[in-house]
């Protein structure tokens, strides 16, 4: 990936993330968690609006933040699969965030040491809060996990389910900024800890689907993008 | 040029409804600057004391006897207002998926965040008055507490988020100035955290309404059709005319309340008036004219039949309001009983690691 692609990955990571997570807005099992879901969302919409304004400028064919996230369709996106699964239960959601905030801290972390100032800088206002949702998604983990059979259950299901796409957040790319293979380390020590914690298993590697990166989604993003785009796209040229 | 910035000259000395927020602040520090000696003696009456303190504009603490029915009566209003501000969160909640810039996207977002936040605080007010945020919430859930009646309102267009900043939540500022110097003090120190927050949301409301109101003839027909549709629900937010309001003389007399409903929605009125003319938007009432005798607007009455129906539970969105805000409990309850066993086994280890 060059520049322009890698920042557009990112980006769209952020910006579909903070969509599914804005989905929750006065659907959280507690008011406090209402507040820190919205929190969450608007630290990854902040974060895709840095990066998608710079993919824009490197493009260089005047796109800004809002073209890219407004008039592209599911086949131009280039985030994981993993940020526009469905959010499911509250299980889902906490394994969703946990397993993309285990990456997303050493992927900033390693970007604001990057030769790209931008791209740096970015790295280095996201990291601290890429930290926080880690924390927050963990504990959550935990308390899921390590609380009731219930909800051990449903923790366990989660794991289960949204663990195949980790894998596609790993896939060598010696040319990009950071090379997400060399983020697997720092990942792999994280989820061990909380998973052991919180007395989940972690599953075994099999199914590992992948294409986001090439615009190739899950049924679920179009209709996602539908529903984000819809007013945008029915006043064309308008200023919002 | 937003909201209350530009308040016209008879909104009142300091500066706006702002500037009254940071009045009240300041009487707030005075008051508590000229102490009033902690709880009265072992030999004082009680009630004599109350009413002392309520005389001299001091501030009730949650440490202080007061009368069954001021607690009650706080109890409920603080309670409503928590309950408005987490319903409050559906309108609005249902733009940000589909908030048509990204810009906006975050600002919605925000805005959301902080009515939770505001719910937050406003229960943990009533708290002090010895009932807990569980028992409040069943009392929402069950129905037997009340919140706003705008919020039984839809949100059909993108411009209803922006007529509900400009109107419901100006209306709601108005409402609320006052209560930053409300007798009980746990009440008047949220109102003033609120009622800052609040004024960013209406700047936020009538920016949206500006911009659309200045864009395509399209955006600008959809601004136009959110006000006629808000307008007479944010007057009727004010609650029944002065005549026929059960609860004000006693609140008026506890320094609760400081002014009547229809001196509220009067002061709502002559604000609007003007900013709506600076959005070149039209306010839907064919009576509203400038009286000089008054020096007030004259302008026609909500239907007040209306908000009783939807005070009643015959509002468009009333059913699907509560049954949200019950299906969000209920799909919550595994969650808050794992956090509970989990916070227990914490617990548990802890004094096992202890012995």
């Amino acid at each position: 990936m060059n520049r322009f692609d890698f920042a557009l990955a990112l980006g769209d990571d952020a910006l579909i993330a903070a969509q599914r997570l804005g989905e929750w807005t006065s659907r959280a099992p507690e008011m406090e968690e209402d507040v820190a879901l919205a929190n969450i969302a608007l630290d990854q919409l902040g974060a895709a609006r840095l990066l998608l304004t710079y993919a824009g400028e490197l493009e260089g064919a005047g796109r800004d933040e809002d073209a890219l996230a407004y008039l592209r369709d599911d086949r131009e996106f280039r985030n994981c699969l993993l940020v526009e699964l469905p959010n499911g239960d509250f299980g889902v959601t906490m394994a969703k965030l946990f397993f993309l905030a285990a990456w997303q801290l050493p992927l900033y972390t390693a970007l604001a040491g990057c030769a790209d100032d931008r791209l740096a800088a970015v790295g280095g206002k996201a990291r601290k809060e890429s930290a926080y949702h880690l924390d927050h998604a963990a504990l959550w983990v935990k308390r899921l996990g390590d609380g009731t059979d219930e909800s051990h259950r449903r923790m366990q299901d989660a794991v289960d389910q949204v663990w195949p796409y980790v894998h596609e957040l790993f896939v060598a790319d010696p040319a990009a900024p950071v090379d997400p293979a060399t983020l697997w380390p720092a990942f792999d020590a994280t989820v061990a800890a909380v998973l052991d914690e919180a007395t989940l298993t972690r599953p075994a590697t099999g199914w590992t689907p992948g294409g986001g990166r090439q615009g190739l989604h899950t049924e679920h993003l179009s209709y996602l993008l539908a529903e984000m785009q819809v007013l945008h796209r029915a006043h064309p040229g308008a200023l919002w | 040029m937003y909201g209350n910035d530009f308040a016209p000259p008879e909104d009142g000395p300091g500066g706006g409804l702002l500037g009254e927020v940071e009045a009240a602040e300041a009487a707030l520090r005075e008051a508590a600057a000229r102490a009033r000696g902690g709880a009265p003696a072992p030999d004082e009456d009680v009630e004599a004391y109350f009413a002392d303190v309520i005389d001299a504009d001091q501030k009730i603490e949650p440490r202080d006897w007061m009368p069954e029915a001021y607690r009650k009566t706080l109890i409920r209003q603080i309670a409503q207002h928590a309950h408005s501000e987490i319903i409050g969160m559906q309108p609005e909640g249902n733009w940000i998926s589909r908030a048509p810039s990204l810009k906006r996207k975050a600002i919605l977002l925000a805005k959301v965040q902080d009515e939770a936040g505001h719910g937050l605080y406003l229960y943990a007010a009533a708290e002090t008055l010895g009932i807990s945020r569980d028992e409040l919430v069943e009392l929402l859930l069950d129905g037997r507490q009340k919140y706003s009646s705008i919020f039984n309102y839809p949100t059909l267009t993108w411009a209803d988020v922006g007529a509900i900043g400009w109107l419901v939540d100006g209306a709601a500022i108005v409402n609320q100035v006052p209560l930053c110097r409300c007798s009980y003090g746990p009440y008047a120190r949220a109102m003033i955290r609120v009622c800052k927050e609040e004024s960013f949301h209406q700047r936020q409301g009538y920016e949206i309404l500006h911009t659309l109101a200045h864009g395509t003839a399209a955006q600008k027909a959809m601004a136009q059709d959110a006000v006629d549709r808000w307008w007479y629900p944010s007057l009727a937010m004010f609650g029944p005319p002065d005549g026929d309001s059960t609860h004000s003389a006693q609140s008026m007399a506890w320094k609760i309340k400081r002014f009547s409903n229809d001196e509220l929605r009067q002061r709502f009125v002559d604000m609007c008036v003007g900013q709506a003319d600076v959005l070149g938007l039209t306010i839907p009432d064919p009576g509203l004219r400038w009286n000089d005798e008054r020096q007030a607007y004259d302008y026609t009455q909500p239907d007040y039949a209306e908000l009783m129906r939807v005070i009643k539970g015959d509002g468009p969105c009333n059913r699907e309001r509560m049954a949200h805000r019950q299906r969000a409990h209920a799909d919550g309850a595994w969650v808050r009983e794992a956090a509970a066993a989990y916070a227990a086994k914490r617990v548990q280890r802890k004094e096992a690691v202890a012995l």
